[in-house]
């Protein structure tokens, strides 16, 4: 059993480059929709929110609510874009299409496959979240240049979210689950981690919940970066979000082992 | 003696390509490269369902070997058990002396698969399709240019090399499929059910291709239900039921082995009333359906034992291998 699962791990340090590569080339031919779907979404929320409710409430912990709702959108962005793909575009290549198992008739593992589908959703999480941050910072709501220390960040974030939807697209029979995820999980997560309105007014066990979620710790990063103020607990929230992203690689690799290879 | 002789003496026998060598250039040792692939008690169950039951079957190098057997015989799951996709329950597998599946993915380098399913990019070109699956072997695109030529002469797909594989047609997509698993040169070559689905024509032409690949030299593994194919193909095959074996040899050993004569297929009357006619004139007789398997030594009496009944259909022909399997297996009603 733990020679089989060690047969599985990622068979080098390289190996999923090609898988990554494949990606890039099926995406290449759609690119200028992808981009325009992944990017008008998260526009609609800053520009409808930002607008509307920033009238109302003006100014947030000495930011104008569009500045302090920007950072919020540019991590959602890279959340929902690492996720859709690795839930639903991914869960086809493994499900409908049968790309892995083609590809599991080579040298690639069944560990490189989930790297490079991972490295390939936290890539179009960047390129979602990068996006977004280009746009706030001609609009002058990001500081510049320390907005470029958000990048990393957002690649880190897409790495997580890819991590936790490919447990997700491991355990579901067919698309119709990945809503629960969606709706029970992320909405939630959107609304507790401070993306739209600032965490200090919750009640005190929220904020603890808060502590807990991934996107809360992505955000605490990328905010005082992009409005160029002084971030605490710099090397927490990156811990943090490692662990999110290393633990449930190894856990959904596992499960997918349980399921492709049985 | 003049050592200069010696090469000239020896490259008679190894240019000589013949199905059923080994290739010479093999830099396998020489005990090892006579058995392509090892199956020994080999056991595999899904809960209480037992897929294979201790089985065991050695390929030799250069052979065509048939896995026959109908659907859910286990055909699949040995197929996935020697690529290391499915750990066995019990028993050890060898493929081009590597254990599998602790160390299957060396053993994959010399592996070529054609499955059951298509599973080819459908956005990408054959082109595209065959640079893509280079990589996962590590080659460089460099690498994979050098060899398409080839691999699309191989399919026959020269003018379709930028056609996107949603316009290929079922039988050229096979093709691609097959150009796929070559692309790595591999030395065995699995097919699951290649013909499945594909129209008379494209079963043709892969049949063509397939006996192409042994011509050079190539191993192959082929599981199929269709007995024709088996039987046109496989020097030697092994006929499953339930995962378990239950005969093994060259096909026409074992249609002669179970078989031995000539049948006659009887319809257009009332098998059970047809059936006590020809019975005393019969080896064996068979029901499936409507239709009477008459197997006799001696078609002649049968054929004056129903003459002048209106509205007989008689068919004399060889025994095939559908014979053998549902002999074995045993058909719908037997008697």
């Amino acid at each position: 059993m733990i020679e089989g699962f060690a047969a599985a791990l990622p068979a080098n340090a390289w190996n999923w480059v090609a898988v990554w590569r494949r990606n890039y080339l099926a995406w290449k031919k759609v690119a200028l929709v992808s981009i325009l779907g992944n990017l008008a979404d998260p526009m609609i929320y800053l520009f409808g929110l930002g607008t509307g409710l920033g009238i109302m409430v003006g100014h947030v912990d000495g930011a104008s609510y569009i500045a302090f709702l920007a950072a919020g959108m540019v991590a959602v962005s890279a959340m929902t874009a690492s996720t859709l793909e690795t839930l639903y575009a991914a869960f086809a290549r493994m499900h409908s299409q049968r790309t892995w198992e083609a590809m599991l008739y080579t040298h690639v593992t069944l560990g490189d496959i989930v790297l490079g589908e991972l490295a390939w959703a936290a890539t179009k999480a960047f390129l979602a979240g990068t996006a977004i941050t280009i746009v706030t910072v001609m609009l002058g709501y990001a500081a510049w240049p320390s907005v470029l220390y958000a990048l990393p960040i957002i690649a880190l974030t897409g790495c997580v979210f890819a991590s936790l939807a490919m447990i997700v697209t491991a355990l579901s029979p067919s698309y119709d689950y990945f809503v629960f995820y969606q709706t029970l999980v992320l909405t939630p997560m959107l609304f507790l981690s401070g993306a739209v309105f600032p965490l200090n007014q919750l009640p005190d066990a929220f904020q603890k919940i808060a502590r807990c979620m991934p996107l809360s710790h992505s955000i605490d990063l990328i905010r005082p970066v992009m409005l160029d103020r002084s971030i605490a607990g710099i090397a927490l929230h990156i811990g943090v979000l490692g662990l999110y992203a290393l633990l449930p690689f190894f856990l959904s690799m596992a499960l997918l082992r349980r399921r492709l290879m049985r | 003696m003049d050592p200069e002789d010696l090469p000239r003496f020896e490259t008679g026998p190894i240019e000589r390509e013949s199905h059923g060598q080994t290739s010479a250039k093999s830099s396998v040792p020489d005990s090892l490269s006579t058995v392509a692939v090892d199956f020994a008690g080999v056991t595999k169950s899904y809960g209480n369902k037992v897929v294979v039951d201790e089985l065991s079957f050695t390929v030799a190098s250069g052979e065509c070997f048939g896995l026959l057997g109908p659907n859910g015989a286990g055909k699949s799951t040995i197929a996935r058990m020697l690529l290391g996709m499915t750990c066995p329950d019990a028993g050890t597998i060898t493929v081009l002396g590597v254990p599998v599946p602790a160390r299957a993915r060396l053993a994959r380098r010399g592996i070529g698969v054609v499955p059951q399913f298509d599973n080819l990019d459908q956005e990408f070109t054959v082109r595209e399709n065959l640079l893509v699956f280079g990589r996962y072997f590590g080659m460089s695109t460099r690498q994979s240019e050098a060899v398409i030529p080839s691999l699309l002469e191989f399919a026959r797909l020269e003018r379709k090399a930028d056609a996107r594989v949603s316009e290929l047609s079922g039988g050229m997509k096979r093709c691609l499929t097959m150009a796929r698993a070559l692309i790595n040169d591999p030395q065995l070559i699995v097919m699951d059910e290649p013909t499945t689905g594909l129209d008379p024509h494209a079963r043709h032409l892969i049949w063509e291709r397939l006996r192409a690949l042994l011509a050079r030299g190539k191993t192959i593994i082929l599981t199929t239900h269709f007995m024709e194919e088996a039987e046109r193909l496989c020097d030697r095959l092994c006929v499953l039921e339930k995962g378990r074996y239950i005969a093994e040899g060259r096909p026409q050993a074992l249609i002669d082995e179970h078989i031995g004569c000539q049948v006659m297929e009887i319809y257009g009357g009332d098998p059970h009333e047809l059936h006590s006619l020809v019975k005393p004139h019969s080896q064996r007789i068979e029901v499936s359906g409507e239709t009477l398997y008459c197997y006799a030594p001696d078609p002649d009496q049968v054929r004056a034992q129903l003459q002048g009944r209106a509205g007989l259909r008689l068919l004399l022909r060889p025994a095939n291998l559908e014979d053998v399997f549902l002999r074995l297996t045993g058909r719908e009603m037997e008697e």
